[in-house]
């Protein structure tokens, strides 16, 4: 039975978030539809009184700009790069943590640590790592190579240029990388070991007795039933991986690139936040829905493919 | 005779079997350990170096060949980029946000939660089906028009530019009522009964039952505002409300090149102290609300 008084009671409990919720999330959702259809809003120009077409210019400016699409494939390229990367690691060592008593929380937690860390200020200390130290005015490296160099060069390797002035795209996507895996890592292993720890002892009880070989019961067993959390971890690591920012900013600065080529390595979510000073709310918000409707492909495709190959 | 044989042979290649296995076992779980060893080595090693190069001097940072201990410890580094990146003011700035932003966001949390878990009222579950349905989109969809709005209401540079926009959170919202509805509901008609008022019943019992969740939200909401870079940059980048990893980043805008590292990495240090301490104190917490929500800070 529903009476009155509890209805008038909930509407009051509820009233802050909903008018929150109006205020910054429905409203937001249908003006950035709006704004994105407009072609060439700017929020500026508006004020004074400028009017504009309904069109998909926005969309077609956006896609025709040079930057965009170096920021797209930059994107791309980082998110299918560390995701595989990532995930395999983390299955790795979830299933080795999974398999030892010993240790087992100690070593949890250390995993665990790279999660509680500020993305900016700890790609701040990768950039150190990599960083070739000063250079004479001839262009000579002075001094010392770094310590990532160092290790190189100690098992014989070649030093290289990371992250400096003139250092190759190939080399600046490799440091980001080693760091974007690294900060993954800690999620993805949480969420693989939580998983193996509820999968039932008797399935592993019963390969024994079989004497099944260790690596059947690892694709038979342990991944199939393990399948429901690696679809969850793909899945929020390309969600993750297509509004990669902050840890680019962290190891190249707000310029978004190494010294010298300015916005070389810059995404998608950076595009959008690079037009809001300048008011061009048409265009970031066309950015904006293209970046939504990738999102959402990926997540079709990713639930599309684990719904034949996740078993329960 | 001959038999016995058998059953002997057949033993003897059973204990060798067996022995084999045992070897095998043992060579397994060694490089397990050295696989985890190695791994975890890799993980800790970033920490490792921003605390050594954090009390090397500058000399012996730049060494052709590393130390791995500084040779003299300078703890002035600290003191340097303490007053260099002006870390106390941006400390007291991103307490002020993330304290005030937790007790506000808290209280809605709760009142909605209990509408939904407790109350019964017209259109409860498409209402909520349709909350569920905002956690879908990205957030970035909803940051041009919020900067938009925070402009029109002549917010920027200002403490509720950076507390309020963010003030609900639909997945807070969803675990706290999960976890209400935990709870019977013959308790809350009995408190009826005896004439205790719905906030009262809040107050002392649903809020004491539901204690982790909310901790939980806590400090994933306080971790939240130490960590949070890209709108604060955005709306409030002045000296007067600058939040503590833009004060960073802008402090030390070099990342690259002939840059006084320990002083920086001093700074970094200081800024990545308080996230371990709450991690060293309140790690189930965080670890049981990391892995049901999914994302970062």
């Amino acid at each position: 039975m529903v009476d009155s008084k509890q209805q008038w009671k909930a509407w009051l409990y509820l009233s802050p978030a909903i008018v929150l919720l109006l205020i910054f999330t429905v409203w937001p959702i249908i003006n950035t539809v709006r704004l994105a259809f407009l072609e060439g809003y700017n929020a500026l120009e508006a004020t004074w009184g400028a009017t504009y077409n309904v069109g998909i210019g926005n969309f077609i400016e956006v896609l025709n700009y040079k930057d965009f699409l170096t920021c797209l494939k930059n994107t791309v390229l980082l998110t299918f790069l560390t995701v595989p990367l990532s995930t395999l690691l983390a299955l790795l060592i979830a299933v080795a943590l999974n398999s030892i008593k010993p240790l087992q929380k100690f070593l949890q937690t250390i995993f665990f640590l790279p999660y509680v860390t500020n993305s900016i200020a700890i790609g701040m200390v990768f950039a150190a790592m990599f960083n070739i130290i000063g250079l004479r005015p001839s262009g000579d490296v002075a001094d010392s190579w770094g310590i990532i160099n160092n290790i190189i060069m100690f098992f014989g390797g070649d030093p290289v240029n990371w992250i400096n002035a003139q250092s190759s795209y190939a080399a600046n996507m490799a440091v980001m990388t080693v760091y974007i895996v690294w900060n993954a890592l800690p999620f993805k292993i949480l969420i693989l070991l939580g998983g193996l720890q509820s999968i039932n002892k008797q399935y592993y009880d019963a390969a024994r007795v079989d004497g099944t070989p260790r690596r059947r019961v690892f694709t038979r067993i342990t991944v199939p039933l393990l399948s429901p959390m690696l679809a969850y971890v793909v899945i929020t690591g390309f969600i993750g991986g297509f509004k990669e920012y902050s840890s680019i900013v962290g190891i190249f600065g707000e310029k978004m690139g190494p010294v010298g080529d300015p916005y070389s390595l810059n995404t998608m979510v950076g595009y959008i936040y690079e037009e809001l000073p300048e008011m061009n709310y048409g265009v970031a918000s066309a950015a904006a829905l293209i970046l939504f409707v990738i999102i959402l492909i990926v997540t079709i495709i990713n639930g599309w493919v684990s719904k034949k190959r996740v078993h329960f | 005779m001959a038999k016995n044989k058998d059953i002997v042979m057949q033993e003897r290649n059973l204990q060798t079997v067996s022995a084999q296995q045992r070897i095998v076992k043992i060579v397994v779980k060694a490089g397990t350990y050295l696989f985890l060893s190695i791994m975890a080595l890799i993980v800790l090693f970033p920490f490792y170096w921003m605390i050594i190069s954090s009390l090397k001097t500058l000399d012996e940072y730049r060494q052709n060949i590393p130390t791995f201990w500084p040779k003299i410890i300078v703890w002035g580094n600290y003191a340097e980029a303490f007053s260099q990146a002006s870390l106390g003011r941006l400390f007291l700035n991103t307490a002020f946000v993330g304290v005030v932003s937790t007790i506000l966001s808290l209280v809605i949390t709760v009142l909605s939660a209990f509408a939904f878990a407790r109350l019964e009222f017209k259109g409860k579950d498409l209402m909520f089906g349709a909350l569920l349905a905002t956690m879908m989109i990205p957030g970035e969809l909803f940051t041009i028009t919020n900067y938009a709005t925070i402009n029109n209401f002549g917010w920027m540079k200002t403490f509720y530019a950076l507390i309020i926009p963010f003030l609900v959170s639909v997945f807070y919202i969803y675990l706290l009522r999960q976890n209400f509805l935990q709870i019977p509901n013959e308790l809350y008609l009995a408190a009826k009964v005896d004439g205790c008022g719905d906030l009262k019943y809040l107050w002392k019992v649903m809020i004491p039952l539901s204690l982790p969740t909310l901790i939980s939200i806590t400090i994933l909401k306080m971790m939240g505002a130490w960590n949070s870079y890209v709108w604060p940059r955005l709306v409030a980048n002045d000296e007067a409300h600058r939040l503590i990893t833009n004060g960073l980043r802008n402090a030390f805008t070099a990342t690259t090149g002939d840059v006084n590292y320990p002083v920086q990495m001093a700074a970094v240090a200081i800024v990545s102290a308080p996230l371990f301490l709450v991690f060293i104190f309140l790690r189930k917490y965080i670890m049981k609300g990391v892995s049901r929500s999914g994302i970062k800070g």
